[in-house]
């Protein structure tokens, strides 16, 4: 057999009726994820035909978007603040319920942000295929899944046949080499990659990324890339299973066990690409090169290396509208620009080394006067982590607002949001005109560069307070 | 579905680039559980002061844009979040199709499976529209041609399946049940040995 990339063999493996000149593909789903916001049509449509969800036992839900992260209101007497959003809520809960899906609702142990509580549980394993009505669906792709985000129309098709119609994508190879510098995280490489590839560079693709750094990555880390393959435009980026997915999968709950962990791993193993496999298109990357990354733009291919000056590129639409937009102009430099708000969270950044590596910088120091921090969870299991190890004792020691898991500020849905005009250093994935709250300007960084920042009070070098 | 053979409208230009999802409408407004309405908010943060009321520079509060169906938008339109409200929110307001140079994948699923058309063209026939707001084109789904005034015609690409249901108003739902018998044969043969 021809040599075959690990995209390749994830979709012929799931191929249940193969594409034709006139027809797409029919490609089964093992898991499909469902939340609050993208699902209330689709089970609505449901209703309306008479169909039922085929398989709920392929179908996992729980709510992150819409829910708030106020104690009072999650676990209190307190109403959800937000009425629609108390609505969806609601509707999820019933919609559950009548079609049999388990749910991991708002007070279970077990709720957060949809994309970090499937791999906690070991629900996300090599060789899948995943999907949600999501774009970060791609996160799951680091353990070798083919995993990403559809619509709603979509979510109700996956509902009625755990199928679905689908063309099948190019690959692109990232062959990522070297060291990472220290300071210098999963996130710098991800928006370095996109900064370089461009939003839409991966659009039609699905991207792999290879190479020894890669490799080197906890599954921490790899779900950092990969949660971010949408932001080149690619639906989907994967990493290949090795030692370090096993080793992280072993003894999950839902991951499989004794005899048959033995045997899924033996098949996990098969999950690489072939030496010789083509790739329709590639960049490499030298990650020895690669520096804390800051974005300065209304998109995240807008990102540039923390110590240097916004490149001048007036006349150019694009960037003229986002300069207009965050009020700032070609020439200037970042570090030291002011900063408002800083958020620490979210399914690129919001497991539990990322609190490490926050906590690292925040240890005996305090939050800038006038800054706000607000540090949140993915997860209640990752909340109750960092509860025991001592991290939630220095974040608020240092002035922090430590909060229940949920999407939170990452798209000002559910009552976290930053004022318009403000400055927001992010750990999140999209720096969209409007994206958390109206007129709200901001900047995407890892965790240690947003602690740094959060303590300086202004953009900073998270190498200056290591 | 109604189907859906030609669309012949006049042109609304937003020549920004790289419009994801979130502009197309906030996620503010995705507390929703309906599709329904959501015209109202689309482009909802470039269209209304904080107040509510509409700008009037905005280019869909002038009475030029009234009743054009045909949105021109500059490259990567609909990048971003999966929200399928986006084609929802367009689709209310009045629109039916959108002309690019380059559609961001999800949007572009989206889009068809609700009746709403994406229209990849290529750069000089990108310029030339951008350059002409309300100017009156013919999308010709079935020849698979944009007709601009001048008389130029040019074919843009749609996927095969994707025209075939909007053309004869099918559900692609229909056709994915239709093929139930091979899924179920899919599932007792990975039971048996497993993938």
């Amino acid at each position: 057999m021809a040599a075959r990339t690990l995209f390749d063999k994830v979709w012929a493996a799931h191929e249940v009726v193969a594409q034709t000149p006139d027809t797409p593909a029919v490609l089964y789903i093992d898991l499909h994820l469902a939340h609050e916001v993208t699902t209330p049509q689709a089970f609505s449509m449901l209703r309306s035909n008479g169909l039922r969800v085929r398989r709920p036992d392929l179908t996992l839900a729980t709510m992150d978007h819409s829910t708030p992260t106020h104690t009072d209101q999650v676990f209190g007497n307190v109403p959800i603040k937000v009425d629609a959003a108390a609505r969806q809520v609601r509707q999820l809960e019933q919609n559950a319920a009548e079609f049999g899906i388990e749910l991991f609702g708002m007070r279970d142990a077990r709720r957060g942000i949809v994309h970090i509580i499937s791999p906690e549980l070991g629900c996300t394993q090599p060789g899948m295929t995943i999907v949600c009505g999501d774009s970060h669906t791609s996160t799951h792709g680091a353990f070798g899944a083919l995993a990403f985000g559809i619509g709603t129309t979509e979510v109700g098709h996956v509902f009625a046949t755990q199928a679905l119609l689908q063309r099948k994508p190019k690959s692109f190879a990232v062959n990522v080499e070297g060291q990472l510098p220290r300071g210098v995280s999963a996130k710098d490489l991800i928006l370095s990659i996109i900064g370089k590839i461009g939003v839409s560079g991966g659009t039609g693709h699905v991207l792999e990324y290879r190479g020894s750094t890669v490799h080197s990555l906890s599954m921490e880390e790899r779900m950092t890339v990969c949660n971010m393959s949408i932001e080149a435009g690619a639906r989907a980026g994967m990493i290949g299973p090795d030692e370090v997915t096993f080793e992280y999968l072993k003894g999950k709950p839902r991951a499989p066990q004794g005899r048959e962990w033995d045997a899924a791993v033996a098949r996990w193993r098969s999950l690489v690409t072939d030496p010789g496999a083509r790739f329709d298109a590639s960049v490499d990357i030298d990650a020895t090169r690669i520096e804390p990354m800051i974005t300065y733009g209304t998109n995240p291919g807008m990102v540039l290396p923390i110590g240097s000056v916004i490149p001048d590129k007036r006349g150019d639409d694009v960037f003229d509208k986002a300069m207009r937009y965050m009020g700032f102009h070609g020439g200037e430099a970042m570090l030291g620009k002011p900063v408002n708000v800083v958020f620490i969270g979210s399914c690129t950044n919001g497991r539990l080394e990322d609190l490490q590596a926050a906590a690292q910088i925040l240890k005996g120091r305090k939050v800038a006067p006038g800054v706000r921090l607000l540090i949140v969870p993915g997860s209640q299991q990752i909340k109750q982590a960092a509860e025991a190890a001592g991290l939630a004792e220095i974040f608020k020691s240092a002035g922090a607002d430590w909060r229940e898991s949920g999407c939170s500020m990452c798209l000002g849905m559910n009552g976290d949001t930053v004022e318009a005009g403000q400055y927001s250093i992010s750990t999140s994935n999209r720096n969209f005109e409007g994206r958390q709250g109206k007129g709200a300007r901001t900047l995407l960084v890892s965790p240690l560069t947003a602690a740094a920042s959060a303590v300086k009070g202004s953009i900073a070098d998270p190498r200056e307070l290591m | 579905m109604q189907p859906i053979k030609r669309i012949t409208s006049r042109t609304v230009v937003i020549a920004s680039s790289d419009i994801d999802t979130d502009q197309i409408i906030p996620a503010r407004f995705l507390t929703t559980t309906t599709k329904e309405g959501l015209g109202k908010q689309l482009f909802a943060d470039w269209r209304y002061q904080s107040d509510g009321s509409p700008k009037p520079e905005f280019v869909l509060n002038r009475p030029e844009a009234r009743g054009a169906e045909v949105l021109v938008a500059g490259r990567n339109f609909g990048c971003g979040s999966s929200r399928e409200h986006a084609p929802w929110a367009l689709l209310d307001y009045g629109f039916r199709a959108v002309i690019s140079t380059e559609i961001a994948d999800i949007f572009r699923g989206n889009s068809l499976m609700n009746g709403f058309l994406p229209i990849v063209v290529d750069e000089r026939t990108s310029q030339w529209l951008l350059q002409h707001p309300g100017a009156e084109v013919d999308i010709d789904l079935e020849s698979q041609r944009l007709t601009l005034p001048t008389g130029t015609s040019v074919s843009f690409p749609i996927e095969p399946f994707a025209r075939h249901c909007l053309l004869n108003g099918l559900d692609e739902l229909g056709y994915l049940r239709s093929k139930l018998h091979d899924i179920e044969r899919f599932e007792a043969a990975r039971a048996l040995s497993p993938a």
